[in-house]
C-alpha cells in the first residue's frame, strides 16, 4: 500500500495529539482532549493540521489511532454492567486475587473495585483438567436458564471464564453459541481474549475486555462516521498495546488490547529513533502531565511482555491494580509527571506523586486556582522554565506562586529555602524515576548504564539529563516532535499481531506433529489480523517461553520460523541455555527444560528510512543569552546558557550548563554534559569527557 | 547539616532501598522453588559493617524480613573478621540462628570497597526440601527434619565449597532444585554488592558510615516520638489455638515504657512433643512486625526501628530449644500477632482490628497412582490464607494472608504440577465474624487425586477447634474444617491420605468483626446479602 499522507491521533489524559505526515514532512498540533465526545477533538485537530498542511481530510490515506479511553473507562469504572459466566467453584477468582497484601504494614488497605461485583457472577458445571480433557460435560440447560436471568437483570456485556480453557475452549465456545441464541449483547470468551495459563490474570483480562466493550464499540463506530463525514474515507487502523496495528473491526471485539495503546506509540516512536541512529540498546523514557514511562528497546524492538497490570489504586503500588494478560510492550509508569503534587510525609522526608495536579487546577505557577506545589513549579524555581516563553508563550507561569506553593507545602516543614525545597522535589522525583528504572532493567536482566537514552514528552526534556546523570547513562537523545512522540510513533507503527498458545510440554517428549500443527494455527491467526492492513510481505517471528521443570518464570527463546523436526532438540536445548544464561549470568545443569507458551509474531515490512551515524563531537555553537540556573550536580545555581533550539544547525555543539528552549518544552543541558545537534535535528546530550 | 547534603542524604536511603529490591527481583527471576517465584517466601537486605539492618526489600515477608535482621549478627559472631574476604558467601539454615525451620536458607556476603568492609547482603528463601520427613509436623526433634547446615562459607573469594554441594546433592530430595537456589541466593547478593559499590561511587563516599547514621540516627527519632505518643503501662492477653493434638495456650504481656515496648510470653505452653515449636527469633519477628504496624506503619524498617521493640520468655513454646522439632514453627509463630495486637487493643481501646484466621493453611500434597496403575507422582505445595479480622472502621478483608506476606499459587499452575484436581476454591459465605464491621472471609477448597491416583498430605491448618475473636462487642469468625467428602474427619496438623475416588474438603477460618453487630448499616447488611456474603439462615 502507498500511503503517501498518513495521520496519527492519540488521545491522552489531557491532550488529544495529531501528527500528520505529508511525503515525509511533519505536521502536528495537540488540542485538549474531549471527555464527553473523544472523537470531536481529533476532527479538530484533523481540521488544524490538513489547514497548516494546504491538504483536505480526503487526501489523507490512513488514519492509526491510540487511545487511553479504554484505559481511563478500567480507572475510572466507567464501564458496562457485565455479567461473568465461570467454573463452578470459582466464583471469587477475581475476589480473592493472588490473597496477598500489597502493602505490608498498612492494616487499613483498602482493595481496588470489582469490575464484576459477587451477585454478578454466575458459576456453571463443567470442567476441563490440566490437560485439555473434559472431566465433567457442560451444563448446558443451566446456561439456558442463566441466559434469561442475564436478559432480565439488564446486562450491558458477558465474559466467560472456565478453568483451564486455554488448553481446550470448547466449554467456552458452547457456552457462548448457548448465551447468544437469546442474548443480543456482546459476549467476550477468555480463550480468546487471553488463551494464557494463570486464572486470576485471564479471568480479569476477559472481563476488562466484556466491560469496555460497549462503549469502545460506540466509540470506534461514531469515530468512523464522523470521519467520513468531514471527507476523510480512508481506512482507520487502531494501535494496540502490543504495539501493532488492529482493524476497527478487531478492536471494537477485543477493546481491552487498545489500554495503555498511546505509551505503546511513544515507545515505537523511540524504536524509531534508535534505528535512525543505529543505537541497539536504548532505554525510552516518556514524561508527562501525570506519569513517566520507562521502556528498554533491543535491537530497535521495545522489550514485550504477556501481563502487565492497569489502574493501579495506591500509589502505584505493584499489587494494587488490575493484572490483564495480553501482549504488550513492557514498560514501567510511575506516578511521576510534570503534574504531580509534592508533599511532606511523617518522616520529614519529601515525595512527589502520584497525585498530580493535572492540567484542572494545574501546577500554582499555571495561575489557574492550583495551590499545591508540582513538579512544574520546581522546575520553574530552579530556573529550568522561562516563565515567559512556556509553550510558545500561551501560558504565563508565575514564579511567584511556585514559590509561595513550594515554600508553605515543603520549604517551611523541612525549614529549607524555596530553592533548596524545589530541588529536593525535583532530586525525589528524579530519583523515583532512576529507581524505577533500574529495578525494571534489572527485572529484564539488563544493567541500566549500558543504554543510550531517547527522551520524549513534554516533562522528559528537563529531567533527561539529571536522570542519566543518576543512571550512569552517558549519552540521551531528544527527538524533533517529542511533545507529540507518540502520535508520531503510531505512523511508524507495522502491521502487526502476536498470537499465543500455552501448552506445557517437556523438551524430552517434544512431539513434533503436535507442535508443528498448532504452529500453523498460530501463524494462520496472526497473518489473518495482518492480512486485514496489508497486501506486501509479511515478517513472522516465532518465538518459545522456556524454563527449566520447577521453575515460574519463563524466559523467551526466539526459534527458527519453519517445521520442526526431531533432529531439533538439541538445537532447542541449545538455544535455550544461551539466552538462560544471557538472563541470568549461567545455565543451570540438571533440571528438565519445558516448554511453556508458543508465540507467533506476524508484522508486514517496512521500507527502512534513512539512518545518521550519531555525531558526539561537533563545534561550539553562539550563546546569545544566559541565566542563572540551579544546577544539581554541582548543588548551586550555576550561569546558564539560553538558546532557542530553532538557532542550532546541524553540527552545533553547547556545553553545559545550558538550557536549550523550544516551542512546547526545554531540553536542561546539566554540567556534566554538552550538547551537540544532530544532522536530523535531534538534540544528543553526552557527557563531558567520554 | 546543610540543605543540599540533607536531600543528598535522603535521596541515597531511597537508592539503598531500591538497591535492596533489586537484590530481591534477581532471586525472584533466578529461584526455582515455586514458594519463592510464585509465592514471594523471601527477603532480602543491606547491613552495616557492624550488622546493623539499613534497609530491606519491600519484596518479602515479615518472618524472614525481621529474623534475618538478627541472623546476620550470629554470622559476624562466628566468623572472625580476618576469615573474611571479597567473593565471600556465608550460609546457614539454622533455625535459631536463622529464621526458624531449616527449610529457609539464609546467606550473608560481605561487602568490601577495596579492603574495607563496609558491610553485608543477607537474602533468605525458602527452599523445596532439605531431606529428613518433608514439610510437616511430624517430627519429635529437629534431627528428624532434614540436614543442618551451621554457619559456615558457602564460597570463599569467589570459590563455590563443593565438599557442602556434595553433601546436600545426596541428602535432598530435589538436589537440582535446592543447589541452583543456593546459587541464585548467592547471585542476588553479589548484585546488591556490585550496586552499593556503583552508588558510593557516584556519591564520593568510601564507606556506609556516613549514610547509615543518617538513617538509622533518623528512625530512630522518628520511633522514639510515635511510642513517646503511646500511653505507658502493661496489658496482658491470652490466646488458644489448635496445636498438633492438644489445644496451647499462648499468653503475652505487651510493656510500653518511655524508651520502647517490650513482649513478654511467660505463661505460654511448654514445648510441643511435635514440629510446632517456635525459635524465639521467629517470635520475636512477627510480634515486632505486630508492633510495627500499629506504631509505625510508615517508618521505613531497619535496625533502627526493630530495636524500640524487645521479646523475652522463659523456655516454652514460643522460645523453643534446640533439638525441639521446629519445621511448622509458622503456625504457632502467626498466632502472635494476634496475641500481641488483643494486649494492645486494651492500650490503644477502638484502634485494633479483630483477630482472623491468622496462620496460613498450607498444604504439602504427596500424589502418586494407585497400587497396580500407571500415572504421576508429584510434589505439591500451597498456600490458602482464610479471613482478616474486622478493622475499625473497615471490614476484614476475606481470603487475605495475615501476617504472612506471601502469595496464594494459581489453581491453573498448581494442577499442572501433579496429579490432582481442584474442585473449589471460593469465598465461604457466613465464615465473617459479624460487628459492626464484618470480619473477612475465609474460604472452601475442594481437592481429589486425579482419576486412577491417590495422595497423601501434610495438614498445617489452624484455628479449627479455636475461632477468631472479635473485639469490642464483634463476634468470632466461624472456625475451620479439614475433612473428607464423606464426612471423615481430619486433624488439623501431620501427614494423612485421601484414596482414590473422595475429596479433601477444607473450610478455612473467616475473620472476627469489629463493634456491636447491631450497628451495621442496613446498606452494608444489605451488601452482605446480595452478594452472597451472608445467607439468610445465618
Amino acid at each position: 500500500m502507498t500511503q503517501d499522507i498518513r495521520l496519527g491521533a492519540d488521545i491522552g489524559g489531557t491532550f488529544t495529539d495529531i501528527a500528520l505526515d505529508v511525503r515525509g514532512t511533519l505536521f502536528s498540533t495537540k488540542v485538549l482532549t474531549n471527555y464527553s465526545a473523544p472523537e470531536q477533538a481529533i476532527l479538530d485537530g484533523i481540521e488544524i493540521v490538513c489547514r497548516d498542511a494546504g491538504i483536505a481530510p480526503k487526501d489523507i490515506a490512513i488514519v492509526i489511532h491510540g487511545t487511553t479511553l479504554a484505559t481511563n473507562a478500567l480507572i475510572e469504572r466507567r464501564g458496562a454492567r457485565t455479567a461473568l459466566v465461570t467454573t463452578e467453584g470459582f466464583r471469587d477468582v477475581i475476589e480473592m486475587r493472588t490473597e496477598n497484601r500489597f502493602e505490608q504494614y498498612d492494616l487499613s488497605l483498602v482493595l481496588p473495585t470489582l469490575l464484576i461485583p459477587r451477585e454478578d457472577r454466575f458459576p456453571v458445571k463443567g470442567r476441563i483438567d490440566a490437560q485439555g480433557r473434559e472431566l465433567q460435560p457442560l451444563d448446558e440447560a443451566a446456561l439456558e436458564a442463566l441466559a434469561d436471568v442475564i436478559a432480565e437483570r439488564g446486562f450491558g456485556a458477558v465474559a466467560i471464564g472456565f478453568i483451564h480453557s486455554y488448553m481446550n475452549p470448547a466449554h467456552e465456545e458452547r457456552a457462548r453459541e448457548i448465551l447468544s441464541r437469546k442474548l443480543s449483547i456482546p459476549i467476550s470468551i477468555s480463550s480468546e481474549v487471553s488463551p494464557q495459563m494463570r486464572e486470576f490474570e485471564r479471568f480479569n483480562t476477559v472481563c476488562a475486555n466484556a466491560y469496555v466493550r460497549p462503549q469502545m464499540a460506540d466509540y470506534l463506530s461514531r469515530l468512523q462516521v464522523r470521519l467520513k463525514e468531514m471527507g476523510a474515507g480512508c481506512p482507520v487502523f487502531m494501535i494496540h498495546s502490543g504495539g501493532g496495528l488492529i482493524s476497527v473491526e478487531t478492536a471494537s471485539e477485543f477493546p481491552v488490547r487498545l489500554v495503555e495503546s498511546g505509551p505503546a506509540g511513544g515507545a515505537i516512536f523511540a524504536a524509531d529513533i534508535a534505528r535512525r541512529f543505529g543505537l541497539d540498546r536504548v532505554v525510552s523514557y516518556d514524561m508527562g502531565g501525570t506519569t513517566a514511562k520507562i521502556c528498554l528497546i533491543e535491537d530497535y524492538q521495545p522489550h514485550t511482555a504477556r501481563t502487565f497490570e492497569v489502574a493501579r489504586t495506591y500509589r502505584f503500588c505493584k499489587g494494587s491494580g488490575m493484572p490483564i494478560s495480553i501482549p504488550v510492550i513492557e514498560m514501567i509508569e510511575i506516578g511521576a509527571g510534570g503534574g504531580s503534587i509534592a508533599w511532606v510525609d511523617a518522616m520529614g522526608r519529601i515525595q512527589a506523586g502520584p497525585e498530580s495536579a493535572a492540567s484542572e487546577p494545574g501546577p500554582a505557577c499555571y495561575q489557574r486556582g492550583g495551590t499545591r506545589p508540582a513538579i512544574t513549579d520546581a522546575d520553574l524555581v530552579l530556573g529550568k522554565l522561562d516563565p515567559d516563553n512556556f509553550a510558545g508563550g500561551k501560558i504565563k507561569l508565575s514564579v511567584e506562586n511556585a514559590v509561595a506553593a513550594i515554600g508553605r507545602d515543603v520549604g517551611e516543614k523541612l525549614r529549607l529555602a524555596p530553592q533548596a525545597a524545589a530541588f529536593g522535589i525535583v532530586e525525589v522525583v528524579d530519583e523515583n524515576m532512576a529507581n524505577a528504572a533500574r529495578v525494571h532493567a534489572v527485572e529484564n536482566g539488563k544493567n541500566i548504564s549500558d543504554n543510550i537514552m531517547i527522551a520524549f514528552g513534554g516533562a522528559a526534556p528537563l529531567h533527561a539529563a539529571r536522570l542519566c546523570e543518576k543512571l550512569n547513562v552517558d549519552q540521551c537523545l531528544i527527538p524533533q516532535g517529542a511533545g507529540v512522540g507518540s502520535a508520531i510513533g503510531f505512523l511508524k507503527a507495522p502491521f502487526g499481531y502476536e498470537a499465543l498458545a500455552t501448552k506445557i510440554i517437556g523438551l524430552s517428549e517434544f512431539d513434533v506433529c503436535a507442535i508443528n500443527t498448532m504452529l500453523d494455527d498460530l501463524k494462520t491467526t496472526a497473518e489473518g489480523f495482518v492480512r486485514a492492513g496489508t497486501d506486501g510481505e509479511i515478517l513472522r517471528e516465532v518465538t518459545a517461553f522456556m524454563r527449566y521443570a520447577g521453575q515460574g518464570w519463563e524466559i523467551p527463546v526466539p526459534l527458527p520460523d519453519r517445521e520442526f523436526t526431531t533432529a531439533d532438540r538439541g538445537m532447542i536445548e541449545e538455544a535455550f541455555k544461551t539466552r538462560y544464561a544471557q538472563f541470568f549470568g549461567r545455565a543451570v545443569e540438571g533440571p528438565e527444560i519445558q516448554f511453556v507458551t508458543w508465540s507467533v509474531k506476524a508484522q508486514d515490512v517496512r521500507p527502512e528510512g534513512e539512518t545518521f551515524s550519531l555525531e558526539t563531537e561537533g563545534s561550539p555553537g553562539d550563546v546569545p543569552s544566559t541565566r542563572t540556573v540551579f544546577d544539581p550536580a554541582f548543588g548551586a545555581e550555576m550561569k546558564t546558557a539560553i538558546v532557542p533550539r530553532h538557532t542550532l544547525q546541524p553540527g552545533a555543539r553547547v556545553a553545559g550548563p545550558a538550557v536549550i528552549a523550544e516551542r512546547e518544552t526545554s531540553t536542561v543541558v546539566t554540567s556534566p554534559f554538552d550538547a551537540v545537534i544532530q544532522a536530523d535535528g535531534t538534540i544528543l546530550l553526552v557527557r563531558k569527557g567520554r | 547539616m546543610s540543605d543540599i547534603n540533607e536531600i543528598r542524604m535522603q535521596v541515597m536511603w531511597n537508592r539503598l532501598i531500591s538497591v535492596v529490591e533489586e537484590q530481591a527481583l534477581t532471586l525472584l527471576r533466578t529461584a526455582f522453588s515455586t514458594s519463592v517465584r510464585e509465592a514471594g517466601d523471601l527477603s532480602a537486605g543491606v547491613y552495616n559493617a557492624t550488622g546493623e539492618m539499613l534497609a530491606q526489600a519491600v519484596t518479602g515477608t515479615p518472618g524472614h524480613v525481621n529474623t534475618m535482621a538478627e541472623a546476620v549478627l550470629h554470622f559476624i559472631n562466628e566468623i572472625p573478621r580476618e576469615e573474611m574476604y571479597p567473593g565471600d558467601t556465608y550460609v546457614t539454615n539454622d533455625p535459631w540462628k536463622g529464621t526458624g525451620h531449616l527449610h529457609d536458607i539464609t546467606m550473608v556476603s560481605p561487602s568490601f570497597r577495596g579492603d574495607e568492609l563496609i558491610g553485608f547482603f543477607a537474602c533468605t528463601a525458602h527452599v523445596v526440601d532439605v531431606g529428613g520427613r518433608g514439610f510437616g509436623a511430624d517430627g519429635k526433634s529437629v534431627y528428624e527434619e532434614g540436614i543442618q547446615i551451621p554457619i559456615m562459607k558457602f564460597a570463599e573469594r569467589g570459590v563455590v565449597n563443593k565438599d557442602l554441594l556434595k553433601v546436600l546433592r545426596l541428602n535432598v530430595r530435589e538436589p537440582n532444585q535446592v543447589i541452583g537456589d543456593f546459587f541464585s541466593l548467592a547471585a542476588c547478593n553479589d548484585v546488591g554488592h556490585k550496586r552499593l559499590l556503583e552508588m558510593l561511587e557516584e556519591v564520593g563516599y568510601d564507606n556506609l558510615d556516613t549514610l547509615g547514621d543518617f538513617i538509622l540516627s533518623r528512625t530512630r527519632a522518628a520511633t522514639a516520638e510515635r511510642i513517646a505518643g503511646l500511653p505507658k503501662g502493661a496489658w496482658s492477653n491470652e490466646m488458644l489455638t489448635d496445636g498438633y493434638d492438644e489445644q496451647i495456650r499462648l499468653a503475652a504481656k505487651v510493656t510500653i515504657t518511655d524508651t520502647g515496648i517490650n513482649v513478654d510470653f511467660s505463661g505460654t505452653a511448654p514445648m510441643s512433643r511435635w514440629g510446632i515449636n517456635v525459635p524465639l527469633i521467629y517470635t520475636k519477628a512477627y510480634a515486632s512486625y505486630a508492633l510495627k504496624c500499629v506504631v509505625a506503619p510508615d517508618i521505613p524498617n531497619n535496625a533502627a526501628s526493630l530495636a524500640a521493640f524487645n521479646v523475652s520468655s522463659p523456655t516454652n513454646i514460643l522460645n523453643a530449644e534446640r533439638p525441639a522439632p521446629v519445621s511448622v514453627r509458622h503456625v504457632i509463630g502467626h498466632m502472635v500477632p494476634d496475641l500481641v495486637l488483643g494486649a494492645l487493643a486494651q492500650a490503644l481501646p477502638g484502634q485494633i482490628l479483630a483477630e482472623g484466621a491468622a496462620a496460613l493453611w498450607n498444604i504439602h500434597i504427596s500424589a502418586r497412582p494407585v497400587a497396580g496403575q500407571t500415572g504421576r507422582r508429584a510434589e505439591v505445595l500451597m498456600f490458602n490464607s482464610g479471613g482478616m479480622g474486622a478493622r475499625p472502621g473497615l471490614d476484614g478483608l476475606s481470603s487475605t494472608a495475615f501476617p504472612s506476606g506471601v502469595h496464594t499459587m494459581p489453581i491453573e499452575a498448581t494442577e499442572q504440577t501433579g496429579p490432582i484436581v481442584v474442585w473449589r476454591k471460593e469465598l465461604r459465605p457466613d465464615s465473617g465474624g459479624a460487628g459492626k464491621y464484618r470480619g473477612g472471609l475465609g474460604q472452601i477448597i475442594e481437592i481429589a487425586p486425579a482419576d486412577g491416583h491417590e495422595f497423601d498430605f501434610s495438614a498445617m491448618f489452624d484455628r479449627i477447634s479455636t475461632p477468631a475473636r472479635g473485639r469490642n462487642g464483634g463476634e468470632n469468625g466461624a472456625p475451620g474444617s479439614a475433612r473428607l467428602d464423606d464426612g471423615t474427619k481430619l486433624r488439623p496438623k501431620g501427614w494423612q491420605h485421601v484414596p482414590s475416588g473422595r475429596r479433601l474438603v477444607l473450610e478455612l477460618p473467616g475473620g472476627g468483626g469489629f463493634g456491636n453487630p447491631a450497628e451495621r448499616s442496613a446498606e452494608a447488611r444489605a451488601e452482605d446479602l446480595s452478594k452472597g456474603y451472608m445467607t439468610e439462615k445465618k
